[in-house]
């Protein structure tokens, strides 16, 4: 209690020095929590763009690794050599969709729709587009595919009503000035042919996707494809996203079928943002750093005019520990002021940013700058104010405390 | 009467390219209650007796027993607690914290002991302020108060937590005549008073008239034949 009133009394006593120190980590926790919360809001912006385009988790009718030949499976520790092996022929598709979609609807927190996706030619005035032909089931679409949300014409209903419809992206649609209503040929792999009507149009902003992907009901794709009652896709949607890789894994090992997580698929580009957030936070650090020399450098002060104040105190019967005390306590304060009003001035910075609309260059649309206003970054640009004022207050600590009384004594009288 | 400190075979020689002897083969014994002055020339090593006295530093060779406690091998940390409890130190220069009130200054030693509630601390701090006429600055800052009642406040700081021995470097030498006779005074007085041991070094010859005992420094030895000019 000594410590920290003697403490109170040195940072007050020296008004503008105190305040300037205070400033700087003001202003070092502020910054540090708007440019975190403006690239994590960045980041999270672009996972919830990767990760609405695509399912979370996308169950194939493929497997990770061959199979393994009975012989092997009988005597799994013997020596067994087969040579000239090649895997048997599978049939195409999900062997037992149904029952396999159900096991995996019985996982808590997911959605999943069955699709199947094979590939056909797009026949229209003469002109041919390849395009890749998706079986879905519409009502089961719905939370589990941003499909609906994309629409720009039509609705899903528009497909569950017409069999004979197909949903079309933007981008074919303009190539070859295709409207709800106008009818296409479609040429499927297995052959088979069959003119179907535009119901509806899509528009995600990915010019591959808008020019190649084609939506048609599930029974439709089947006879088109020549695989009734088959699937070859469960697309799932989880409720928590970041649970995507233990999922999938859980669903790997019910079925054997691969199941590949959004992360898994994406993972270069979680590496990129990893690296992004490494350079983000080092930046930010040293921010905070320079703002601590600013406490170094009056705490400094403080121990060298004071040095008489030490000589006394431990002459007084003051051990080193109670002087080093003082000290850090001087730095524990600033710390935690600053730290308490960078972040308001942070949060307010936030604020400010999010209010902010831009039109990025080349884009149509006006977009809010994306703060995340998570609380983790709050913990963080405090604990490393903190953590770093301390450190500054330890350096002139350590020396008050090592100060020796009868060399200043000496020096004084 | 009993022995409060004695120390045996004193040497201080600070180390350095050319070491220096400060204090060379120093036997003394303090008793309770007594008055003892330290005269010598400037630089013949009466502050750094003191120092060692004191505590404050630690000689070279030589022990130094205070209270029956051999301190011989002590570190920082048990020094600076035998200082906090048996000794009390008044300087030439008044050394209070300029920050705090004369009550505050009074009352730091007892809080660092924490042997009193706050409400004590105050309590003890006043009456020893009302014994040295000084009561009625108890809430002012030290810069606020003349020379003398700085001094008179250094005292009551130093008598905060009850020590044995009272230790003062020329706590006069920068005083005018009358305040020096007052803090001389108030010195004195305490011997008789409150029983305490009291070890002053001073110029003053005055000072030292009053003294039980005076002890002679000379080129850091005990020289029992010195007379100050």
């Amino acid at each position: 209690m000594i410590a920290l009133n003697i403490a109170w009394t040195h940072l007050t006593s020296r008004k503008r020095q105190t305040a300037v120190s205070l400033v700087g980590v003001v202003l070092g926790v502020a910054f540090f929590l708007a440019v975190s919360a403006l690239m994590r809001g960045s980041e999270k912006d672009f996972i919830t763009r990767l990760i609405d385009n695509s399912p979370h988790i996308t169950v194939s009718d493929e497997f990770r690794t061959a199979r393994l030949q009975p012989a092997r499976l009988r005597w799994p520790d013997d020596l067994v050599e087969i040579a000239g092996l090649r895997p048997n022929n599978e049939t195409r598709g999900i062997r037992g969709w149904r029952y396999r979609l159900g096991q995996i609807e019985s996982l808590p927190g997911l959605k999943a729709a069955p699709v199947l996706v094979g590939s056909a030619v797009l026949l229209f005035a003469g002109q041919e587009q390849g395009i890749s032909l998706s079986g879905i089931v519409p009502a089961r679409m719905r939370g589990v595919s941003s499909i609906e949300e994309k629409l720009v014409e039509g609705s899903l209903d528009d497909l569950e009503a017409n069999p004979g419809g197909i949903i079309i992206g933007a981008g074919l649609a303009e190539k070859f000035s295709l409207r709800r209503g106008s009818t296409v040929n479609l040429v499927a792999g297995g052959g088979s042919n069959r003119s179907l009507t535009v119901v509806a149009i899509f528009r995600t902003g990915n010019a591959g996707y808008d020019e190649s992907q084609t939506y048609v009901l599930l029974k439709r794709a089947q006879l088109l494809l020549g695989r009734p009652d088959r699937v070859n896709r469960f697309i799932i949607k989880l409720a928590d996203a970041s649970q995507a890789l233990l999922v999938a894994s859980r669903i790997e090992a019910m079925g054997t079928y691969k199941a590949v997580s959004w992360a898994e698929a994406s993972e270069d580009i979680l590496n990129v943002l990893f690296v992004r957030n490494v350079i983000m936070y080092s930046v930010v650090s040293a921010i905070l750093l320079v703002a601590s020399f600013g406490i170094y450098n009056t705490l400094s002060t403080i121990v060298m005019e004071k040095t008489r104040d030490i000589a006394i105190l431990k002459s007084v019967g003051f051990q080193a520990r109670d002087i080093r005390h003082i000290f850090v306590l001087e730095g524990l304060i600033v710390g935690t002021l600053g730290s308490v009003l960078g972040l308001a001035v942070g949060a307010g910075l936030m604020q400010l940013m999010a209010s902010v609309q831009i039109r990025p260059p080349g884009g149509t649309a006006m977009v809010n700058l994306p703060v995340w206003w998570g609380g983790e970054q709050f913990l963080i640009a405090a604990g490393f104010a903190l953590l770093s004022c301390l450190l500054a207050a330890w350096l002139p600590a350590r020396k008050a405390g090592r100060l020796h009384p009868v060399d200043i004594l000496r020096g004084a009288t | 009467m009993s022995v409060v400190l004695r120390a045996q075979g004193l040497h201080k020689i600070l180390a350095g390219d050319v070491p220096t002897t400060l204090i060379k083969d120093v036997d003394l014994e303090i008793s309770a209650g007594e008055f003892v002055c330290i005269m010598g020339p400037s630089g013949s090593g009466k502050s750094s007796l003191l120092y060692l006295l004191g505590l404050l530093d630690v000689p070279t060779h030589g022990t130094i027993a205070l209270d029956g406690v051999n301190t011989q091998g002590f570190n920082d940390a048990q020094l600076t607690q035998l200082r906090l409890e048996k000794l009390g130190f008044v300087f030439q220069f008044h050394f209070l914290l300029s920050e705090f009130s004369v009550l505050d200054n009074v009352c730091l030693p007892m809080r660092r002991l924490g042997r009193w509630p706050e409400a004590q601390c105050h309590e003890r701090a006043m009456s020893l302020l009302t014994r040295l006429g000084v009561a009625a600055q108890a809430s002012k800052l030290p810069s606020q108060l003349s020379g003398g009642q700085r001094q008179r406040v250094a005292v009551a700081r130093a008598l905060a937590n009850d020590p044995l021995i009272l230790l003062a470097d020329e706590p006069t030498g920068n005083l005018d005549t009358v305040a020096s006779a007052n803090v001389r005074q108030i010195l004195h007085d305490l011997t008789r008073e409150l029983g305490k041991s009291v070890i002053a070094v001073t110029h003053d010859p005055k000072f030292a008239a009053g003294a039980d005992r005076r002890i002679n420094v000379v080129d850091g030895q005990i020289d029992p034949d010195w007379q100050p000019l």
